[in-house]
Parts: C-alpha cells; structure tokens; sequence
C-alpha cells in the first residue's frame, strides 16, 4: 500500500537506472542519512560514537571491501586482516615520513599501497579456485603480520611493535587523530568517508566493471567466452577489495583505537569480516553493514545489557552467555536465510510490496 | 511448548544460580573503581585470580569502613585480553551514574597502549602495575601514567644480575648464551631492546624466540633452543597457557629447569601446575613474596570468608596472581590516602591520585602496617619517576609452592632510565608533546 511504484514515471534514462528507483527507498536513504548527519551526532554520547559507531562503520567499510571480492567477483579471501595491517602500517609510515601531508590523502594513499600488495597476492587467483586460493590468501595474511612483526622499520623501530597515530587535523583545528581529537569530529569525519566509500562501491558494482566481476563469479568459463578478461576482472576486483580493506585499516588504527601492534589484524580479523558478509549477505552493499552490525554491535549490546537493566551479574557470566547467544543466533540466521541478512531485507520488501493484499 | 518453558525454567535457574543482585543506588560520597579484567577467554585462568585478588581487597578495604570514610565501588567489564574490546570496555566504563573513575588497571600491554592517550585525555590514571609501555615511567611526558613497582625492562636486568650471581658473577656471563622465549604481541616484544643492550654491555649472545598467540605451538621453537642453540639459560616472557607449554616442551628437549627463568606474569601455579613433576624447579622473577603467610592473607580469609580456607582457595586466595591483585589493590588505595592527606578526606580525582601516586613512599614498615610484613620491600615514586626503585626476587616452583630462592635484586636503573628517557622523548616528538618540568 505504501512501498509501491505505481505513479512514478521515469522519463529519462538517467532516472530509470538510479540506484534508488523507488521514492520510498530514496526517502528512506534520505531518512537514513539524516540519522546518521544529524540525530547520532547530536544526541548520541560519546561512548556511543565512538565505541559503537566508529568501529562498526570501520568494520562496514572493510566487509564491503571483502563483498566486493568475495561477493562480487567469487573469489574467497582470508587475507582481509593482513591487507587492513598493510593500511595501517602504510598510513602510519606516510604520516610519520611527511607529517605536513594530509591526513585524508594519507589514507587514500595507503589505501593505494593496499591495494597494489592486494593485485600481488591475487595474481594466484588466476590459477587456483575456491578453497585453494582461500589458502593461498591466508598466506598473504601470515607474510603481511609477518613482515610487520619483523621488520622494526615499519613500526619507526618502536620497542614493542606498536604504531599509535600521531596527532592530525583535516583542516585547521579540526583534528580526527591524537587526544584532541573529539569522538564526534571522528564520527563525522569516517561517517562521511564511509558513506561516500559506500556510494562508489555501490556505482563500481553496478557498472561494467561490477558486471564483469558478477560473470567471472557466476562462471568464469562462461565469461571468458563472451568476452571479459579473466586476468583483469580479478585483479581489478583485488585492486579495489584491497583499497577499501586498507583505508579500513588505517582509521581502525588511527581513528578507532588510535595505537595498534599487528596482533589486532590477525587471522581472527579475517575470519570475522568473513562471518560478516556471509551473515550479511554476499553481494549486497546494504549486507556488509547489517552483517557488522550484527557481528560487532550485537555482542556488545548483549554484553552491556545487564548493567542497562540494572542487573548485577557476574562478568564471566555474561560473557560466555554472550558466546552461546552468538553462536545460536549465527546458526538461527544461517538456517532461516542462507543468503545473509540483506537477503531478508529484499524479501521483507518484495512482500511489503503485496501488502496487505498478497496473492 | 514444553520445551518452551523448560528453557525458560533453565535460563532463569542459570540466572538465579549465579548471583542476581539488583545494583545498589550510588551514595553520597563514594570512590568509583573501573575494572577491566578478563574472566573469559584464553588467558581467563591468569586473569581471574589477580581479579579476584583485586576485588577481595576493595571489599577488604569497604569492610574495614572504607579509605578514611570514603566507601569503595566498582564495575568489571571483560576484557578477554582483547585490546579493541579493552578499549570498548574502558569508555563503557569510565563513568558511571556520573562519577568518573580515577585510576584504571588496563591488565594487558596492548590495552595500555591504547589507553594512554585516551585515558590522558580523560584525567584518568593508567597504573599498569609490571606491565604496559615502559617509557610511560617518565612522568614528564607521562603524567597520567604509573609503572611501579618495576618495568619489563628493570625486570630484564634483574632477571640478567640473577643468571650472573648463578654463573659466578657478571664478568663470567661472557661467551654465555641466553635465549628469551617470547609471546609474540607488544607484551611479549617490550624487553629485547633491554636483552640486546644487555647482551652487549656483558659480551653474552641473546637469541630470541616468538611464540604466536596463544602459544600451544611451540615444538619448533624448543627443539631450536634445546638441540641447536643450547642455551645456557632460557628467560621467558610469556602469558596464559602458552607459559605450561613451555614448560612441558623444555622438559621434552631436557633443557634444565632450574636454568629456565619466567617473568612474573609466567610465575604464577597456572603455569607449572598442569606439567606436573616436569615443571619442580623452574624459577621466575617476582616483586613480592609468593605465600599466604602474611597478616592481610589472614584478615581476608577471616573478614571475607569468615575463615572457610576451602572456600577462599577456591577464590584462588594466596595464589601468585591473587596476591598481585591484592597488591594492586594496596598500592592505588595507598595512594589515594596520601591523595587524601592533602585534599581532604573525600573521594579523589585523577590528577589527585597522581599526586598521591607521586608522593607515595611505601617502606617495608609501611607494607608491615597494612598487614603484608616480610612481603613486598618498597615503592617510593616522584614527579618524574614513576617506575620507582623496587627490587625484585626470583622464585622457584618446588612442586607444590612457590619459594623465594634469591635475596632482593635491586634493578639497574642506571641502565634502563636513559633508555626511557630516549624512547619517552621520541614519543613525546612523535605526538607533539612538551613535556612538563619537574622539580
């Protein structure tokens, strides 16, 4: 009755092909960023901003990172974490080397870096498949910890391996790394990035390049007959899966929790982005934010929520409680919609469509 | 439907059965304790007892009328050693039903580094008590910092005075070769700087060994050590179940116990209970005596469970890692009664407990006074120092309990301060900080 396009003409093709057809969808984004620009930053706390908000928008950025390769272009990747590391310590290199650059040209730069050591260790993806390349990304994850465990140059030679990011402004005053940084000019500032990350991830995928990507994915047989360059289309998904995973590594290190050592990038880094595409949906944007919503903001919330009650239990107790609702919830989704989160948000939709008078 | 409410039934039993308090309303004048601690997750068994020791003494201390009136409160929040979860934690807890805490125990190195800028920014106090970032002992750059009663890195010039008391003097450590075995995370890397610098001034040859997290995997690193390298002595710097498996594989290459030193977070009975008989005369630093033998062990078990010795060793009561946090807890409220010496008896700040930190002078008679004679030696900090001048004491494991087996080792500080000077001052540049004068 509400969420129906009759009456909306398109009269162009420009319009036809927006991202958002639909006038409801388009209000709901506008709803959407409105929230996001204007109602958490004024009425969110601080704790809020900047425990929640901040790293699930980090994380969100670094599963669209993985969608792109993985839901994408159909190649398995376990090297996420190790190419967030390759952000971070670039950026962290970058800042430090030449202090007067600007921070955001720093992390789109790392964000270049990452994405080069990213076309390195997908060149294997042109011979190997599936679970085998999954290996053959593991070990970019291993080496990448590896080199940065060892070599002392890349942490300034720091006693115990710990980068922590030095204090930078946009413009001016307005700093987003270092203690005078508030958590609402941090807010702001990786909101409007991730936001704008999102946008292009969203128009890359829809474009031909997105295409070729979907049709290596779908079979990549089929796809070189018709034409798509198989080295290409995978390498350039890498290229732009590993920008994306480093620009997420570096504001995880510089704005989420401003001094990392490479033990916070490890495998369970990979493994959790990967839950979080594959809960949210392989292949869909909107799946990489509610699948880190779900797997980052989820626990804390059931680990916060006795003390928001009033409820004095104790903490080894909530924490393994927090453990077996996880898993079950895991499992729950996993059954009742293999295709992720963003797969019931569709469904949702289509029967929305119907309502109230379905067939 | 059934099986509806018997899982209702189950859940509210589990809830019932572990303690359901309803959270007592906050009084008038109260000192609010944040507490990051692990009671889940790999490294849960050392985590538990220095957070039981911790909240055993704050209760202690509230039964005894609290500090000069003042009651204590506190709220854990776990951590499970995790440093993006640590610092979720700390800005969960930090303030709660509008009192700020004023000194925070971060219980990890990595959560220390990520805490020390926020926590700054805060006017909240690290004490990151034997552990955290070394440098941070320079209160000129650090202010907001406490590392007493002694750093990895005075430990690992200890640990190097006691292996040459061992070969007959430090002349004779020449030509020796130490190797340490470490966890492979900021924690772990913190003392090879101390080891190669130390390895230089005394011509001995240091080879280092990392161990990933959490450290089940360690068969190559010891057949290195005890079929290639055979070192003369094997320091270790390692953290939860990775210390056992240490101890079970040195025993597997033969490498002799007694030449296998831990540091004091691989000192406690977590880690040589579980290899059983292998594990008789392996030693580790320490900066108290382990034991249960003092007055405040008594007090506790008597005031807090009213003498039921079973039920207080299960709370890990006199345990190495207990007594740690008991020690913890001594030390911070030690210095908020000097805090409170100047800014009346009332609930205390940030700022405030620094200065109570700074001018603090725990001496042995001190230590004596609250109950813990013969325990610990001494703690005095100043503006500057903020690591303070502890000496140290290595233990043995004799199969059943933890002996002191050396006299007190006084660190060499003249050795480590210029090197946290060097590296506080490249922190201080890095971040763009003017560090403050001290008198």
């Amino acid at each position: 009755m509400f969420y129906r396009e009759a009456g909306q003409f398109k009269t162009n093709y420009a319009k036809d092909q927006g991202i958002f057809p639909i006038l409801q969808d388009r209000i709901w984004i506008y709803f959407v960023l409105v929230v996001a620009f204007v109602i958490i930053p004024v009425f969110g706390t601080d704790y809020f901003l900047g425990s929640i908000m901040l790293p699930f928008l980090v994380l969100s950025l670094a599963a669209i990172g993985l969608n792109i390769l993985t839901g994408y272009a159909g190649q398995l990747s376990l090297g996420t974490g190790g190419f967030m590391a390759c952000g971070a310590f670039a950026a962290y290199k970058l800042s430090t080397g030449f202090p007067d650059m600007n921070i955001i040209i720093v992390f789109l730069l790392s964000g270049g870096i990452t994405a080069f050591v990213g076309v390195m260790f997908g060149i294997p993806s042109l011979r190997i498949k599936g679970f085998y390349l999954a290996v053959a990304t593991l070990a970019a994850q291993f080496f990448l910890l590896w080199l940065f465990n060892r070599v002392p140059w890349f942490t300034n030679y720091s006693d115990s391996g710990v980068i922590s990011a030095p204090p930078r402004a946009i413009f001016g005053d307005f700093f987003i790394t270092g203690p005078d940084a508030t958590h609402l000019s941090k807010y702001l500032f990786v909101v409007t990035f991730v936001i704008l990350f999102a946008l292009a991830a969203k128009n890359i995928t829809r474009s031909g390049t997105g295409r070729n990507w979907m049709a290596i994915r779908d079979m990549d047989i089929a796809a070189e007959i018709i034409g798509i360059r198989a080295m290409q289309t995978k390498l350039s998904a890498f290229a732009v899966s590993s920008f994306y995973c480093g620009v997420a590594g570096a504001l995880w290190a510089f704005l989420y929790s401003g001094s990392v050592e490479p033990l916070s990038f490890d495998v369970n880094r990979s493994f959790q982005i990967l839950f979080m595409i594959i809960i949210g949906g392989l292949g869909s944007i909107m799946g990489s934010f509610l699948g880190a919503a779900f797997i980052m903001v989820l626990p804390i919330l059931i680990s916060s929520l006795p003390g928001m009650l009033g409820l004095s239990i104790p903490v080894d107790v909530i924490s393994h409680v927090e453990f077996m609702i996880m898993g079950a919830l895991i499992i729950f989704f996993l059954i009742v919609e293999p295709h992720g989160l963003a797969r019931l948000w569709t469904v949702a939709k289509e029967k929305l469509r119907l309502w109230p008078f379905p067939h | 439907m059934k099986l509806k409410k018997l899982i209702l039934a189950a859940v509210g039993m589990a809830v019932g059965i572990t303690g359901l308090t309803v959270a007592e309303p906050v009084q008038a004048d109260e000192q609010y304790m944040p507490l990051l601690v692990y009671r889940s997750g790999p490294y849960a068994p050392g985590g538990i007892p220095y957070a039981n020791g911790l909240v055993d003494y704050f209760k202690y201390v509230n039964a005894q009328g609290g500090v000069n009136g003042v009651k204590l409160t506190w709220e854990e929040c776990d951590t499970g050693y995790n440093t993006a979860r640590g610092v979720e934690c700390y800005e969960r807890i930090k303030i709660k039903d509008g009192k700020k805490g004023a000194v925070v125990m971060p219980l990890s190195t990595g959560i220390t580094y990520a805490l020390i800028e926020r926590a700054a920014k805060d006017g909240i106090v690290i004490h990151s008590m034997g552990y955290g970032r070394t440098a941070a002992s320079d209160g000129t750059v650090f202010p907001l910092v406490f590392t007493a009663p002694a750093t990895y890195w005075s430990q690992a010039t200890a640990i190097t005075k006691y292996i040459g008391s061992e070969v007959g003097g430090m002349d004779k450590l020449k030509g020796k070769k130490i190797s340490l075995v470490y966890h492979d995370s900021a924690y772990g890397k913190e003392p090879i700087n101390t080891f190669i610098a130390l390895s230089k001034k005394y011509g001995f040859k240091f080879t280092k060994h990392p161990v990933a997290h959490p450290g089940l995997e360690q068969k190559a690193t010891w057949l290195t050590i005890g079929r290639k390298i055979r070192p003369d002595y094997v320091v270790m710097w390692g953290w939860g179940v990775m210390n056992s498996t240490a101890i079970k594989e040195a025993a597997a290459v033969k490498f002799p116990m007694d030449r296998f030193i831990g540091n004091w977070w691989a000192a406690s009975e977590n880690d040589t209970r579980p290899p059983g008989k292998a594990s008789i005369g392996y030693k580790a630093a320490s900066f108290y005596v382990p034991g249960n033998f003092t007055k405040l062990h008594a007090d506790i078990l008597k005031g807090l469970y009213g003498g039921d010795k079973a039920a207080a060793l299960k709370n890990n009561w006199g345990e190495v890692l207990y007594n740690r946090g008991m020690v913890n807890g001594a030390i911070i409220i030690e210095a908020m009664k000097v805090a409170q010496k100047k800014f009346g008896n009332r609930s205390v700040n940030g700022t405030e407990i620094a200065y109570g930190f700074e001018n603090m002078d725990m001496t042995e008679e001190r230590f004596a006074e609250l109950g813990m004679k013969d325990f610990m030696k001494s703690i005095k900090l100043s503006c500057a120092d903020h690591e303070g001048t502890s000496p140290l004491i290595i233990t043995q494991w004799d199969g059943n309990t933890w002996k002191p087996v050396s006299d007190w080792i006084m660190p060499d500080h003249a050795m480590v301060r210029p090197m946290y000077k060097e590296a506080a001052m490249k922190y201080a540049k890095e971040k763009g900080i003017t560090p403050r004068k001290c008198m």
